[in-house]
């Protein structure tokens, strides 16, 4: 019996069959509803009517090309921002012992935990007219809230704590061995910094962008808070999939939305692919530092 | 060139890890500072090569001042007791990094990378990565990155620390050697008593900050300074007495005369190393011995190690015995002997180990 359902043999631990393959049907069967019917409906929707249309409904509607440039305009720029700003902070965290310490990390989270809509409001209250610098942002012609500064603020809160949780861990599992030692051979910090630091991490940091952009490009709540949701002008992909599917264009909704999942598939096989590499790099420097001595 | 370390002292928090510690070491030596864990060794390695600043104290290599440089301008190769290679880079961009910093020209890199991979037998590894290597290896690897530039002393931390035991007997003899083809002024921090006093010119032995002796291995070994060098350096069995009459005495047992007159009456600490004990059947009478029995009987590497047992004192005592002469005894557990010392050191001052 066992021979026949669980290969070459049971272990005497092991669950009786009929439940492991009660539980991995279960697993299968969710899956499917709740994930692969969905995701091939989305292109099976979107190409309901032909490539034709779905090129039309994508590339000829001015106002959902101006909803994917805005998306393309801010999601690098929160990237890049993010990316400034883990690089540092993790190279604080990872390297440094101060007052605060423990505090910074857990504030990095905390974009996790709010809500992205609250999220929103919070720079509304900030730069928006009613909000604490609005009339000096007014008197001085910068525009935040409604337009695409605010978009980049908002999408960059959310991201915030990405880049930095992604290269925290591995910093620290590199350790400052072989800055010390560059160091010591007579390497300025900006050499340090290129030849020694970055490279340790590429992968985590290429990691961190992958997952940072594909959150930054799905943003929803905080987005449609800040920007007011002006068609043709504030709009993202995400606020543009919603609008077209309360306007019942239905074939609009998912040809757009099947652009954003692509992106979510392509990002899923990077997204693989580089957290092998991340883990071998950090299997790595346990390896170097710990056992030294013989392989 | 020279290393002199002038009154150095550091402290980290309420822990004293150097107190008013100077040193010198010769142009051209290799020298060894050895030392239980917490004895502040590494410490002082680490401000030599300015990786660590004093709070009080000068060093200086040659003539100049070098306290308050910092670790890039030295010109210093250091050797990591993990290495600390770039493990992204291969072997060969490991060992030019301290060039190309300085910005070597490509042609001149490649000449000096080549001739120090000879140097450290590595010729024909370039291209591959630290982790392809062997501890051994990387630890060669290490060395030559750490001698590539030119640096004027050679700092190694543990350098063989994380090796084991076979790998580590050669590369250190192969140090030894290394070290007279290149002469240049090396220091290197080591816990294992063998490697120091095999491999360096000039011993430095340290504890709690401070040092204890410094010397040749033999002078060590022949004259230790005090209780604590005698006890560190291990394979010793302790006695503690009374000076009466001039002899220290245990009892009635006569350990033998101090080096330094005591007072009458003063505690007094007598070492007597293993292989300086003499086991006997009989006794006849000639100078002082202690009666025991024989408790363990290990035979090792060279000679017998005795474990014996005096009752009169309840004092455990570690003899070697070599291997003709435990043939003469036949020694078996549970005999009763005789052991008298046949060169003791007694230290009268007290002396906290």
């Amino acid at each position: 019996m066992s021979e026949a359902a669980g290969g070459k043999s049971r272990r005497g631990y092991e669950d009786p069959p009929v439940v492991k393959w009660l539980l991995i049907g279960l697993a299968f069967v969710v899956m499917g509803v709740l994930v692969v019917v969905p995701l091939v409906n989305v292109f099976y929707e979107a190409f309901a009517r032909g490539v034709r249309v779905y090129w039309a409904n994508l590339f000829e509607d001015r106002d959902t090309l101006s909803a994917i440039f805005m998306t393309l305009k801010v999601a690098p720029v929160a990237v890049l921002l993010n990316l400034i700003f883990g690089l540092a902070a993790a190279w604080a965290i990872a390297r440094f012992r101060f007052r605060g310490r423990a505090l910074m990390t857990s504030l990095i989270d905390l974009p996790f935990a709010v809500s992205p809509v609250v999220a929103g409001l919070l720079f509304v209250l900030i730069f928006g007219l009613q909000g604490y610098l609005g009339p000096w942002l007014r008197e001085e012609n910068i525009k935040i809230i409604f337009a695409w500064p605010g978009l980049v603020l908002a999408t960059t809160f959310v991201t915030f704590p990405i880049v930095a949780r992604e290269l925290i861990p591995l910093m620290e599992a590199v350790g400052s061995d072989e800055e010390v030692a560059a160091v010591s051979l007579g390497a300025r910090a900006w050499q340090l910094f290129w030849r020694v630091t970055l490279p340790n991490v590429k992968w985590g940091i290429l990691y961190g962008i992958i997952l940072c952009n594909a959150r930054a490009m799905g943003e929803f709540g905080a987005v449609a808070v800040v920007s007011g949701r002006i068609t043709g002008q504030t709009d993202t992909m995400p606020l543009r999939v919603e609008k077209l599917f309360q306007e019942y264009n239905l074939p609009g909704a998912f040809a757009l939305a099947s652009l954003l999942t692509m992106l979510a598939l392509v990002t899923l096989v990077v997204k693989v692919t580089l957290e092998w590499r991340t883990r071998r790099e950090i299997e790595e420097a346990a390896r170097l530092r710990t056992q030294g001595g013989t392989i | 060139m020279s290393i002199t370390a002038q009154n150095i002292v550091k402290s980290f928090g309420a822990f004293k890890a150097l107190n008013n510690v100077s040193l010198e070491v010769g142009g051209g030596q290799l020298v060894a500072v050895l030392g239980p864990s917490g004895s502040g060794k590494s410490t002082l390695l680490r401000i030599i090569a300015g990786l660590e600043l004093p709070d009080s104290g000068t060093v200086r290599y040659q003539d100049d001042d070098v306290t308050d440089s910092h670790v890039r301008e030295r010109n210093v190769g250091f050797v990591f007791q993990h290495y600390a290679l770039f493990r992204h880079m291969n072997v060969f961009e490991n060992v030019a990094f301290g060039l190309r910093v300085r910005r070597w020209p490509n042609k001149e890199v490649e000449q000096r990378v080549n001739e120090l991979l000879q140097l450290v037998q590595l010729e024909g590894l370039g291209r591959s990565l630290p982790s392809q290597l062997s501890g051994g290896q990387r630890q060669r690897v290490a060395l030559a990155r750490a001698l590539a530039p030119q640096p004027k002393v050679l700092l190694l931390d543990e350098p063989f620390g994380a090796l084991d035991a076979k790998v580590r007997t050669e590369l250190r003899q192969w140090l030894r050697r290394l070290h007279e083809e290149i002469h240049v002024t090396s220091l290197f921090v080591t816990h294992d008593q063998e490697e120091a006093f095999e491999v360096a010119d000039q011993v430095v032995i340290m504890n709690r900050g401070q040092i204890e002796q410094v010397g040749t291995p033999g002078d060590i070994f022949e004259h230790p300074a005090n209780p604590f060098v005698m006890d560190f350096l291990g394979d010793v069995n302790v006695f503690h007495g009374r000076v009466e009459g001039g002899r220290v005495k245990l009892g009635d047992f006569d350990v033998g005369s101090p080096d330094q007159p005591g007072k009458e009456g003063q505690s007094a600490t007598a070492f007597v190393r293993s292989h300086e004990l003499e086991i006997a059947r009989s006794w006849n009478g000639r100078g002082s011995a202690l009666k025991a029995s024989v408790v363990q009987v290990n035979p090792a590497r060279g000679v017998v190690k005795v474990r014996l047992l005096a009752p009169d004192f309840g004092l455990a005592l570690n003899v070697d015995v070599g291997w003709e002469r435990f043939a003469e005894l036949r020694l078996s557990v549970g005999d009763q002997v005789y052991v008298a010392p046949r060169k003791v050191r007694v230290f009268v001052q007290d002396y906290a180990i």
